[in-house]
């Protein structure tokens, strides 16, 4: 008590002394006829403090760049992937090797077999006159035409065979590509800009999707072969939509799936399109010589003129037992393409003897208009004779001459069913030498339709050799799927 | 040395620099031009597409419209022979100013400096010819089915073992078209996380599988090894972009022989860097295969670069070997896991037979095996 007393009055002396010390000549202070008082000097001095924080950098860590050393470093340290995964016991696609021609019947070491795998569907494969139109051009032009079609490889056939597949369908003009696959890919990037939108259907084959993909358009999928489905695709898109003028759009569609052997209903498509203004993109693959009453596709099936389709792709390596591909639609449509499609200005043209191949091809067509007669009593018989196969189901129309098995009873993963199929085809195969093969899906492929058995029908086919797959199928199925059923 | 010659690659007289592009500038200036009238003209016309969008908006077909068809008549020239030494160039005429051309029967005989025919294998061969119709008759000109169904003939896998042979690489793989090759191969050999680093000059086919894979694409400048290194650098160094993620895997692709520069790749150094930094090489050999070597096997043998380095070796048969189609060699596991992966072979029709044995053939004469000496000789 002592000590604090003398300690409590020399503070309160000291700090008497500062306030006035403080308080005194400043009060008394007059600038500019304003009353300074000591509380402004304090503020004063706080917003001197603030000002001066305010305007100094905040601090940032420098930006360092890396040494050389350390470059090195990470270099060193980095290890890549494997440029391929390691091999995986199970996947062993081996397929058979013919040693003759892919006719109805061909031969599978040393063993004639008869042939379901191949799409020669006119069986054109092996006729006369077009091995004969083959080797007269074989003769004059060599095989190959060694430059793209800008710079000295469009050949006289190349144009002839073009006039002529126009002159069939009944279009303005048409454009070959070399290339079965590559013709859709090309043609619906050279279209289908960024900003467009596409509606295509979602079971649509590994090379539409990449057309799709490349074309770096907004893509809407509809379900497969459903056109309620596309109905209501098309009013959401387009309900609300003002800028209509600006945006192409396009209706993507195969005539006959080769996923699942559907046929598009091309009637109702074309009502949709003319209804809320899209183009129809149809790739006719597997009926172009085989649909309508003298082969011209899908559009003759229908009744639908040829000319409310924009554009027509198709691949030559089914019907026409040659190979390329080809795209028609009206003249605008096909010169777009001389300039603007990747896989014509910048690839080799089609092999001369190819082009006459499909003139030859064509020509037969319109000669011989019975081959569609006995090509659609074949599909008819083998679609009755599978019909009731135990444990596989037919998912294919009526009318496609791709006969498309798949398991009544899916066992869960696409792996095992491919593997159950292969192992059916394959038994078959060697037991009753009938080649028949199962859809193999690469990973890249994003279709999600189920994996079936696919069987090509051709004309040339006997009917001793349907009955004979039908029993030979009949037979394996139950016994390789008897516990899976 | 002449004045203002292009010796050297450096960039032209401004004289000529100025008087190219007031030429350009005129065309131009005429072009739109035409285009305003034609577009006060047509307002009244009325066409069938009411209410589509046209097919080209604006000025998208510019250039296709105003510059191209007046001289059109220079590209795509039809021949009516085979594409050899000399060939007949048929002669067409426009009735409405170049916008359509049509044929007539004249034809002019030229000397041929414009097709891809290195070896002369492009018209009928006293060796390759007889034996390709002899397989055409066999097998007929197609087989309407992939490699993977019932497209693979005897004369495919003949043909994958003699590649494979002829261009040093335990196994190689056929597709039926060069494009498709490069577009379909790429992205199953890399995907999302990986690095292309490709030469700023390849082919739009190559650039086209660099996008359809969606790996991130890194472009070098053209031949310069350098370059090369400081971008594989920095992108190791750096990592993926945004996540900062190590790298996947690293393909630097060029080519053997640049089609539009005529230049040959600049091949042991830019091994050299890749091996250093452990980037796996594509190399594709499209105008190369059968042209350069001593043997024809392509730019690794006249630069000596061991084949075994370079992990995948691409090429076509359409220049050399006058055929269509292409290849991929490469190590027996790539080769591999690419027929069971690569939806080319998967869905593509199968290369056609008599293509097929023209390559076989031709390879045989190059190599010698066909009993004469014209491969070896140089006179093929």
């Amino acid at each position: 008590m002592d000590m604090a007393l003398p300690i409590v009055n020399a503070t309160t002396a000291a700090l008497a002394r500062v306030s006035a010390a403080f308080n005194a000549p400043l009060a008394r202070a007059v600038v500019f006829g304003v009353h300074i008082d000591g509380h402004l000097v304090v503020e004063g001095l706080l917003i001197a403090v603030i000002v001066f924080q305010l305007s100094r950098k905040s601090y940032k860590p420098p930006k360092k760049p890396l040494s050389e050393k350390e470059v090195d470093e990470l270099c060193d340290e980095w290890e890549p992937e494997p440029l391929c995964p390691p091999v995986k016991e199970r996947s062993h696609i081996d397929p058979a090797i013919l040693e003759s021609a892919a006719g109805p019947h061909t031969t599978i070491e040393g063993k004639e077999v008869v042939n379901f795998a191949s799409a020669n569907y006119l069986g054109l494969i092996g006729n006369e006159k077009l091995i004969d139109s083959c080797v007269g051009s074989l003769e004059k032009y060599g095989v190959g035409s060694c430059g793209p079609r800008g710079f000295y490889g469009t050949i006289d056939v190349h144009l002839d065979c073009e006039a002529k597949i126009a002159n069939f369908l009944g279009t303005p003009d048409s454009i070959l590509y070399s290339y079965g696959i590559s013709t859709i890919f090309s043609v619906i990037p050279a279209f289908c800009k960024k900003g467009d939108i596409i509606v295509a259907d979602e079971g649509v084959h590994w090379a539409v999707q990449n057309g799709l993909y490349l074309s770096r358009s907004t893509v809407v999928y509809f379900k497969h072969n459903d056109m309620a489905s596309l109905a209501s695709t098309l009013e959401k898109l387009t309900r609300g939509n003002k800028r209509t003028e600006k945006i192409r759009r396009y209706i993507v569609v195969e005539s006959i799936y080769q996923n699942s052997g559907q046929i598009a209903p091309l009637d109702e498509i074309v009502k949709l399109k003319e209804k809320y203004l899209f183009r129809v993109i149809l790739e006719e693959s597997h009926s172009f010589g085989v649909l309508g009453k003298s082969g011209r596709g899908l559009a003759e099936h229908y009744g639908v003129p040829i000319d409310k389709i924009d554009i027509i792709t198709a691949g030559m390596g089914n019907a026409l037992a040659t190979d390329g591909g080809f795209c028609t639609g009206s003249a605008r449509v096909v010169d777009h393409q001389r300039l603007s499609s990747a896989g014509y200005v910048f690839s080799a043209s089609l092999p001369p003897y190819l082009a006459s191949a499909a003139v030859s091809a064509v020509n037969y067509l319109e000669e011989n208009p019975s081959v569609l007669a006995n090509l659609r009593s074949n599909v008819a018989l083998l679609h009755t004779g599978l019909s009731d196969t135990p444990g596989l189901e037919i998912s294919s129309h009526v009318l496609s001459p791709i006969v498309f098995l798949k398991l009544k009873k899916s066992t869960g993963s696409l792996a095992t069913d491919l593997d159950l199929l292969e192992t059916i085809a394959e038994q078959v195969l060697k037991e009753d030498s009938v080649f028949i093969v199962a859809s193999k899906r690469s990973t890249l492929d994003r279709c999600k339709l189920p994996v079936g058995i696919r069987l090509f029908v051709s004309a040339g086919h006997t009917e001793s050799d349907i009955s004979k797959a039908c029993s030979s199928l009949k037979r394996i199925s139950a016994s390789v799927l008897s516990d899976h059923v | 040395r002449v004045e203002g010659s292009e010796e050297d690659g450096e960039a032209p007289v401004p004289v000529t620099a100025l008087t190219t592009l007031f030429s350009y500038g005129l065309l131009f200036a005429f072009g739109h031009f035409r285009d305003f009238f034609r577009r006060i003209l047509d307002a009244g016309k009325s066409s069938n597409l009411k209410g589509y969008a046209p097919i080209c908006l604006g000025y998208e077909d510019f250039y296709t419209r105003r510059l191209y068809l007046r001289i059109q008549d220079c590209f795509g020239r039809p021949i009516a022979s085979a594409p050899d030494a000399w060939f007949d160039v048929v002669e067409r005429h426009s009735n409405d100013g170049n916008k359509t051309l049509q044929r007539t029967t004249k034809t002019s005989k030229c000397l041929n400096l414009g097709s891809y025919n290195y070896l002369g294998f492009a018209a009928a061969d006293e060796y390759c010819t007889p034996r390709v119709i002899e397989s055409l008759k066999k097998y007929s000109a197609s087989t309407c089915s992939a490699r993977v169904d019932g497209g693979n003939t005897k004369l495919h896998t003949e043909l994958e073992e003699l590649v494979a042979r002829f261009v040093g690489k335990p196994a190689a793989i056929l597709f039926g078209m060069g494009y498709v090759t490069n577009s379909a191969i790429i992205p199953i050999l890399i995907g999302k996380g990986g690095l292309i680093v490709s030469d700023s000059l390849n082919h739009i086919s190559i650039v086209n599988g660099a996008r359809g894979s969606g790996a991130t694409v890194r472009v070098f400048q053209h031949n310069n090894p350098a370059h090369l290194e400081d971008v594989l650098r920095e992108q190791i160094a750096g990592g993926q972009p945004r996540t900062h993620r190590p790298w996947k895997k690293i393909i630097v692709i060029v080519e053997g022989i640049y089609s539009m520069e005529g230049e040959l790749c600049n091949l042991p150094e830019i091994m050299a860097v890749c091996k250093k930094y452990k980037a796996y090489t594509y190399l594709d050999e499209a105008h190369s295969i059968g042209a350069v070597g001593k043997t024809g096997r392509g730019v690794c043998e006249l630069l000596g670069v061991d084949p075994a380095d370079v992990d995948i070796m691409m090429g076509t048969f359409t220049k050399s070997f006058g055929s269509c189609g292409g290849y991929i060699a490469a190590s027996k596991e790539i080769i591999h896991h690419l027929k069971h992966a690569c939806p080319a072979h998967i869905y593509a029709t199968s290369m056609s037979p008599p293509a097929v044995q023209q390559v076989i053939s031709a390879i045989k004469v190059v190599l010698g095996e066909d009993g004469s000496n014209r491969g070896i000789s140089g006179r093929i």
